[in-house]
Order: C-alpha cells, then sequence, then structure tokens
C-alpha cells in the first residue's frame, strides 16, 4: 500500500471510527455505502486531503462514488495533483 | 386519472417509481402507516393492515411523553381558541398574520425555556431548517454532532456556513474541531438534547463549559426533552445545570407539549429578532394556527402548576428500563423515556414489531437510513399516560416474542454473528 493510501486509511480510521470499534478498513472497503461515512460528514474528509494534498476538489468531483473507498479516494487525488501525491 | 391514455413521459416516470418502490417493498424495508380510529392516549384502536378491523393495543411508539394529547383541558383550551380566534390565519406573520395570543405563547416560551426571546414556527422542522441559513454565512462554521436529527442536517446544508461534524459526544472531537476552527467569526456547537434514535442525552454541561472556553455558540435541538427532562421539565439544559446558558434553542409542540404541530427557536435576543427578518419558513408560510395556539398555552400551564406528570414519566421509565434489560433484552443504556431495544438486524426488527403487535403491542422497527446499518432497533417510548399494568402487559409481550425469536440474553457479538452482520 502506498503512502497516499495509507495515508487516507489513517485519517478515515481516526476521524470516523469510534475507539472500540475494531473493524478491519482496507482501501477496497466501502466507506459511504458500507455505512462508515455519511454524506454528511463527508465534509471533514474533502477538507482532509484539499489541505494535506494542496488540491482544491471541485463539488461535483466529491461524490459518494468517488469517496467510496480509499482506493477511489486516491485515485480522484492522483487525477487532480499527480505530482504532489 | 386513465394511465391507459398517459403521454409517454408520464409512463416513463411511473416505470421508474414503481421499480424502485418494488425495490424497497421486496428489501423489507417498505413503510405502511397504520390507521388509528380514537384520540392518542396509552391504548388506542389501530387498524392494520388496511381494512383490518381495528385492534386495541398498548401504544409503546408517539411521542405523547406526557400523555397530554388527548387531555381533556388542552382540547377545551383547544376549543375556546378556535371560538375566539376563528380557524385560519390565511396570512404570514408579518402581513397580517400575527394574533395576540401568537405573542403571548412566545413570552411563555421564553419564560419556560429561561431564555431572551422566542419566535414561532409551524414545526421544529421548519425552525431548524430557517435558523442556520437566517444567521450564518460564509464566514462561519457550524459544529454538529453525527446523531443530530436529519432536519437539523436539512438546515445546516441550507444555509452557505462551512460544515464539521463531531463523534457522537466525543467532547475531545469536539475540541479538536474548535481548535480546527478558531480562525472562524462565528463556531457553532449543534446537539440534540436528547437523541432521538438512541435516547441518550447530549453532555450539555461540558459543550457549554467547552463553547465558552473557545468563544463558541451553542445550539441544543430539545424537541425529546421539553416538558420533561430536568426537575422541572425545563429540558436538557436544566438537567445539566445549564438551564439559561444556550445561545440557542429549538424545539416542539408535537411531542411533549400536546402533540399537535409547532414548534420555535428561542434564545439570545438578537439572534431570534434575525430569525424573525430573515427564516425563510417564517416569512413565506402561515404560522400556528390560533387552536393549536391555545392548546400550548394551556399545556405551559399545566406543567407549570405540576412536576407529577414528569415525575410518573420518570418512574415509568426506570421501571421499563429495568425490566427489559432483566429479561435478557439489549438496550441502549441512558435516562429517557426513549428506550431503544437494539436487534441490528433490518428484518429481524420488521418481524419483532410485527409479532409485537400480534400480541397487543404496537411498536416500530427503526433500520437504515434512518439508523446506521446494522443498528435497526425497536425504539419503544413511555408515557405518563401508562399505568404500571399496561408496562407489565408490554413487557410480558416483550419477552413472549423475545424466546420466539430466541434474543433474550445473547449479546450484541451474538446477535450480530447471527444475521451476518
Amino acid at each position: 500500500m502506498d503512502d497516499l493510501r495509507r495515508t487516507v486509511l489513517d485519517y478515515v480510521r481516526r476521524e470516523y471510527l469510534e475507539e472500540d470499534d475494531d473493524r478491519e478498513l482496507v482501501s477496497t472497503t466501502r466507506l459511504i455505502s458500507g455505512g462508515i461515512v455519511d454524506s454528511f460528514s463527508m465534509v471533514s474528509l474533502k477538507r482532509f486531503l484539499e489541505r494535506k494534498y494542496d488540491v482544491k476538489i471541485p463539488d461535483a468531483d466529491a461524490s459518494p462514488e468517488a469517496f467510496d473507498t480509499v482506493d477511489s479516494i486516491a485515485a480522484l487525488v492522483e487525477r487532480l495533483a499527480p505530482v504532489k501525491a | 386519472m386513465d394511465s391507459a391514455v398517459a403521454p409517454p413521459a408520464v409512463a416513463a416516470f411511473r416505470d421508474v417509481y414503481r421499480a424502485e418502490l418494488d425495490a424497497i417493498r421486496a428489501a423489507g424495508l417498505c413503510k405502511d402507516e397504520r390507521f388509528i380510529h380514537d384520540p392518542q392516549g396509552a391504548e388506542i384502536e389501530v387498524e392494520f393492515p388496511a381494512g383490518a378491523a381495528p385492534k386495541k393495543v398498548l401504544n409503546l411508539c408517539a411521542n405523547n411523553y406526557l400523555g397530554l394529547s388527548s387531555h381533556p383541558r388542552v382540547v377545551a383550551a383547544a376549543h375556546a381558541g378556535l371560538e375566539k380566534r376563528g380557524y385560519g390565519m390565511s396570512s404570514v406573520r408579518f402581513i397580517c398574520g400575527t394574533q395576540d395570543i401568537h405573542r403571548q405563547l412566545e413570552r411563555r416560551l421564553s419564560e419556560f425555556l429561561g431564555t431572551e426571546e422566542t419566535i414561532l414556527f409551524s414545526s421544529c422542522l421548519d425552525a431548524n431548517a430557517g435558523v442556520f441559513e437566517a444567521l450564518f454565512g460564509e464566514k462561519d462554521v457550524l459544529i454538529a454532532d453525527r446523531l443530530v436529527h436529519a432536519s437539523i442536517v436539512d438546515g445546516m446544508r441550507l444555509c452557505k456556513a462551512m460544515t464539521d461534524t463531531y463523534k457522537h459526544s466525543d467532547m475531545g472531537h469536539l475540541e479538536e474541531k474548535l481548535l480546527e476552527h478558531a480562525d472562524k467569526r462565528f463556531r457553532v456547537v449543534i446537539t440534540d438534547g436528547v437523541f432521538s434514535m438512541d435516547g441518550d442525552l447530549a453532555k450539555l454541561d461540558e459543550i457549554v463549559t467547552l463553547a465558552q472556553k473557545h468563544g463558541a455558540l451553542t445550539f441544543v435541538d430539545d424537541s425529546h426533552a421539553t416538558g420533561f427532562i430536568g426537575k422541572t421539565g425545563r429540558g436538557t439544559p436544566e438537567h445539566f445545570g445549564v438551564h439559561g446558558r444556550i445561545d440557542l434553542v429549538t424545539t416542539t409542540f408535537g411531542k411533549a407539549l400536546g402533540g399537535a404541530s409547532g414548534g420555535c427557536v428561542s434564545g439570545r435576543k438578537e439572534l431570534v429578532d434575525m430569525c424573525r427578518q430573515r427564516a425563510r419558513p417564517y416569512l413565506f408560510s402561515n404560522t400556528l394556527a390560533s387552536v393549536i395556539v391555545s392548546g400550548t398555552l394551556e399545556v405551559l400551564d399545566l406543567v407549570s402548576e405540576t412536576t407529577e406528570r414528569r415525575d410518573h414519566l420518570e418512574e415509568n421509565t426506570l421501571f421499563w428500563r429495568k425490566g427489559l434489560t432483566e429479561a435478557g433484552f439489549d438496550i441502549k443504556a441512558g435516562a429517557s423515556p426513549i428506550v431503544p431495544v437494539m436487534l441490528y438486524d433490518a428484518r429481524l426488527a420488521q418481524d419483532v414489531a410485527r409479532d409485537l403487535f400480534a400480541e397487543g403491542v404496537y411498536v416500530v422497527g427503526f433500520f437504515f437510513p434512518v439508523v446506521a446499518k446494522g443498528q435497526a432497533r425497536i425504539r419503544t417510548q413511555l408515557s405518563a399516560a401508562h399505568t404500571r399494568e399496561h408496562l407489565e402487559r408490554a413487557l410480558a409481550a416483550f419477552v413472549e416474542v423475545g424466546k420466539k425469536h430466541d434474543i433474550l440474553g445473547k449479546t450484541k457479538a451474538e446477535m450480530l454473528a447471527r444475521c451476518g452482520l
């Protein structure tokens, strides 16, 4: 797993899982359709990515589908900031 | 309308929505209404399914916390209000839709809630839809508990302020967010007083302390608390000793306070005054009908005269929580009369609710998207109208159905494993 995916996974665990939640998260885990991140709480993830990777994620790209797995999130960040990511 | 001659566009949208509705039904997730044939109360006559003969059942799913929905004094006051002030307003407040009793109710609510000013809305959903957009903008941030009511989420979405959330009742996470957004003009901490699906109380004392430390505003939706939480029923702020210290309170008259409809925003004068200028549900919709205003005024008199009803509700809550726990049900801990019985699996929640109805107890299963996936439950709600005999009867029915589904004494892990979650 590359640094980008590991960083996003760490953030998702810290931001969205309770301390006693021992669910295993991998880069293909369904975050939104799996009920781990709701669409309302997704804004903090978007803001984290924008700050961490110095990108602007247009609202049209910040869809529940694009944010549904760490792999799809990484693909989005890599598309928007291929060099920095 | 004759669908055989409907234009192609109509046929196309019918196909789309029929398929979607069929999918909901096939998944066992369809929400069907049950028709009640008498006034709201502890025991009601319910027609279910549609067309069946009405059946008398115990009601454990109403927000009728104080049992005032059909109280003779409230009904009489509503009748008198109808006679004296008529039926409809036929106008929004600022044109010619404000009667003296609207203002009277706003003043009474400010006294009751310990606030500076109050503005009425036709529902608390409308209050929540209007308040954020009226008061906050791009320079501000709204920081909400992740389990706040859907109407708050909708209201926040209508507002141009930045939005953020913190883990449910996690004060460490809230403080992180307050620090993260220290550059904002206003930071607003937003929570329910009592969380409607879990029945737990927000840690309002800690929230107020944190908000003061960081110079943030506080917002509490106390819809599931006003009238009965706190020693004199003033709500969650009273329970936590911060009565009068919340900047914005929204609440409803559609639950404990008579249960008809209507709500309000109450709090700091300037904030409420600004809602009167800018809140869109207030500006573009009629306010409460006189009959409801009159009934609600009588309810406020009733709950101010004595704490007897909220005290009885508290006793009922203790009895019910103890009874379910001793019987081996997995319930959410808490002190409110919202007592969720955890079943985790949506279909099991539906089946248990159906079997309880057959046993004469009316409850409803809740599942995604109303609660998180894998968190399906039956939400039981107590009322001051329940007698001990009612609750003993309901408990016996729960035990019977619990045995049938083999859920008594099962741990959360065992329940989750059984339904493959």
